[in-house]
């Protein structure tokens, strides 16, 4: 049995980074710390300096100020060929004119490993993403899917002590997405190396990493698990940019926002008195009620669950996830009465 | 191509062909092969040295775009134009060959070396050279700089990845464009009748002898014997090229 494991998983500290191009500052302070053999996701709005960050942390870019360290090491100023790392990157990567095999080998063979031990290695790791038939074939016989795979091997074929992976799965399709998303985390929890994803797709950042880090205009606005991520978000643009949230008016006193006639706790971070609160859709209930104050105004099918979007007397639409057999018995035009589940909200001027 | 078998009558001969064999078709034929060999040569290697230099200029950098341009112009400009040009600056009495001769004492012109094979090397490179940075310009782009970054993070130095990558990835190209100089050397007629006066040096010149001397007359199916000859070398060359680029392409079917 071939044995995968890697002993690599180390800590790594990007300190209070900064990266300026003329009048752009793509980084600004960005500081995140990876616990050894984590793996984090970076998501942000284009522009928002996630893809800087990884570079910075490859030694493909240079930080204006600010330093790099994996296992304790200060890697700063280390070329980029010296910092033992490997990379996904978006698509197209591989070498064109070598076979699959050449090209998950060629990181031992910048190491000097010799032919034989090589082509184990190299073969191992197309075993691992299940492309061990394909060992011989040129990047062009193989699907966008086969070709992320195989550079996920090439990657890992070095025993990386830090694996990134940028936006590798943003130019394949929906469906192709999804498994080899599914695949890069079985893989990552194999061989246990600290991984940074970056990304723009927050369900793909939900769904693989231990924590996902949000970015923001080159800064980080918040690091925290998902669920801890979707529910708590520690600002606006994190509650606005993860997930879809309602903005409802609403008061808030002593800890308590009253919202769409009900009491809900406010998150910490939350302005006092009057605000807008943000609301996930699936926190918000709608009932039939011929004396409600709303009316529905879509109902729109998407399989298990429907968005049903209400509008309020004073105009303000509100956006309800419901099961689909709850949702297909209201009708445009009915009259209802919505309801905001007791959990914390977070709430902004 | 009937030409070349046929007498002046236009009965059916092989005599033409006996032609090539003579020391002087034997001697231009060398000539025009160690022309265009030498040329393509000397061209690719600085020409696509002068490609990636101009391709690692920032895409909008002014002269990057200009030295394009002038490549697609210069690329062109064979011809009378071009030897006359060669003439007025390093003839016998060309300006260069002047302000040498005022400033250093030194004999430029020496013994007439433009108006021979040399002088057609060198002033063959006026055109070849740019031709290779516009055929290999393109190429140079093609290279990804995901390429670079993969080959750098998986530990490659500057050297090795070229080595490993960038130049096994341009040498189908670069093969492409070396054939290209080597067959527009090797027709190329109106520079080389310009400069050269005496003797007939390369297969084209012959020809033109065969086909308008007033000397012999009777000789144009001989030129075309030449000519066919011509044909038969560039289709050697094309066949070489094509089983030296099936071994180095092979990724590319």
């Amino acid at each position: 049995m071939t044995d995968h494991t890697s002993s690599h998983g180390l800590a790594v500290a990007l300190s209070d980074l900064t990266r300026v191009y003329g009048p752009v500052k793509a980084l600004d302070g960005f500081t995140l710390d990876l616990a050894p053999g984590e793996l984090v996701a970076l998501l942000g709005p284009s522009g928002c300096g996630k893809t800087t960050a990884l570079r910075i942390l490859a030694g493909l870019d240079r930080a204006t100020s600010g330093t790099v360290s994996v296992g304790g090491k200060d890697l700063t100023r280390v070329p980029a060929s010296k910092r033992d790392m490997g990379m996904v990157f978006q698509a197209y990567s591989l070498f064109p004119h070598m076979t699959v095999i050449d090209n998950v080998a060629f990181g031992l063979k910048m190491r000097g490993r010799d032919g034989a031990s090589r082509r184990t290695r190299a073969g191992d790791m197309l075993d691992l993403v299940g492309l061990g038939e394909h060992a011989d074939r040129y990047a062009h016989q193989l699907s966008g899917g086969q070709q992320q795979r195989v550079a996920l091997a090439r990657a890992l074929a070095i025993e990386p002590s830090v694996l990134l992976l940028d936006e590798p799965l943003s130019a394949l399709d929906a469906k192709v997405r999804v498994q080899l998303r599914d695949e890069i985390r079985r893989v990552q929890v194999e061989v246990g190396t600290t991984t940074l994803f970056v990304t723009h797709d927050q369900e793909e950042a939900l769904a693989v990493a231990d924590r996902v880090g949000v970015m923001n205009a080159g800064r980080l606005e918040q690091l925290a698990p998902p669920a801890e991520l979707y529910s708590a978000p520690a600002s606006r643009f994190v509650g606005e940019f993860v997930g879809l949230s309602n903005r409802l008016p609403a008061e808030v006193r002593d800890g308590v926002a009253a919202l769409l006639g009900r009491e809900v706790p406010v998150l910490p971070g939350s302005t006092t008195g009057a605000g807008h609160a943000l609301v996930r859709p699936e926190s918000v209930s709608v009932v039939a009620d011929a004396a409600g104050t709303a009316t529905v105004a879509t109902v729109m099918f998407l399989g298990p669950l429907s968005r049903v979007t209400s509008t309020l007397a004073d105009g303000t639409d509100v956006v309800a996830q419901l099961a689909s057999s709850d949702a297909l018995r209201l009708q445009p035009g009915d009259a209802v009465r919505l309801e905001v589940a007791p959990t914390p909200v977070l709430v902004v001027a | 191509m009937l030409g070349a078998f046929q007498d002046e009558d236009g009965a059916l001969t092989l005599g033409n062909l006996d032609a090539l064999t003579s020391e002087a078709a034997v001697s231009a034929l060398k000539g025009s092969l160690i022309l265009s060999a030498s040329t393509a040569l000397l061209g690719a290697v600085l020409g696509a040295v002068l490609a990636y230099l101009v391709v690692s200029l920032p895409p909008r950098s002014l002269l990057r775009r200009g030295t394009l341009a002038l490549s697609g112009v210069l690329a062109q400009f064979g011809g009378v134009v071009l030897a006359f040009a060669w003439i007025a600056t390093i003839g016998q009495v060309g300006i260069v060959t002047q302000l040498v001769s005022d400033l250093f004492g030194a004999d430029l012109y020496g013994s007439g070396w433009l108006f021979g094979l040399p002088g057609l090397v060198v002033v063959y490179c006026y055109f070849q050279i740019p031709l290779m940075v516009i055929v290999l310009a393109p190429a140079f782009e093609g290279l990804r700089p995901q390429w670079r970054e993969a080959a750098v993070n998986l530990g490659a130095s500057t050297w090795s990845y070229w080595r490993h990558v960038a130049i096994p990835l341009l040498t189908p190209a670069f093969l492409g464009a070396l054939l290209l100089l080597f067959a527009n050397a090797f027709a190329a007629y109106a520079t080389a009748a310009v400069l050269v006066s005496q003797g007939q040096p390369i297969v084209p010149l012959l020809i033109r002898q065969a086909i308008t001397s007033e000397v012999i007359l009777g000789q144009a199916n001989v030129g075309f014997a030449l000519a066919l000859e011509m044909i038969v070398v560039v289709t050697v060359v094309m066949v070489a090229y094509s089983l030296l680029l099936r071994r180095t392409s092979r990724w590319m079917r």
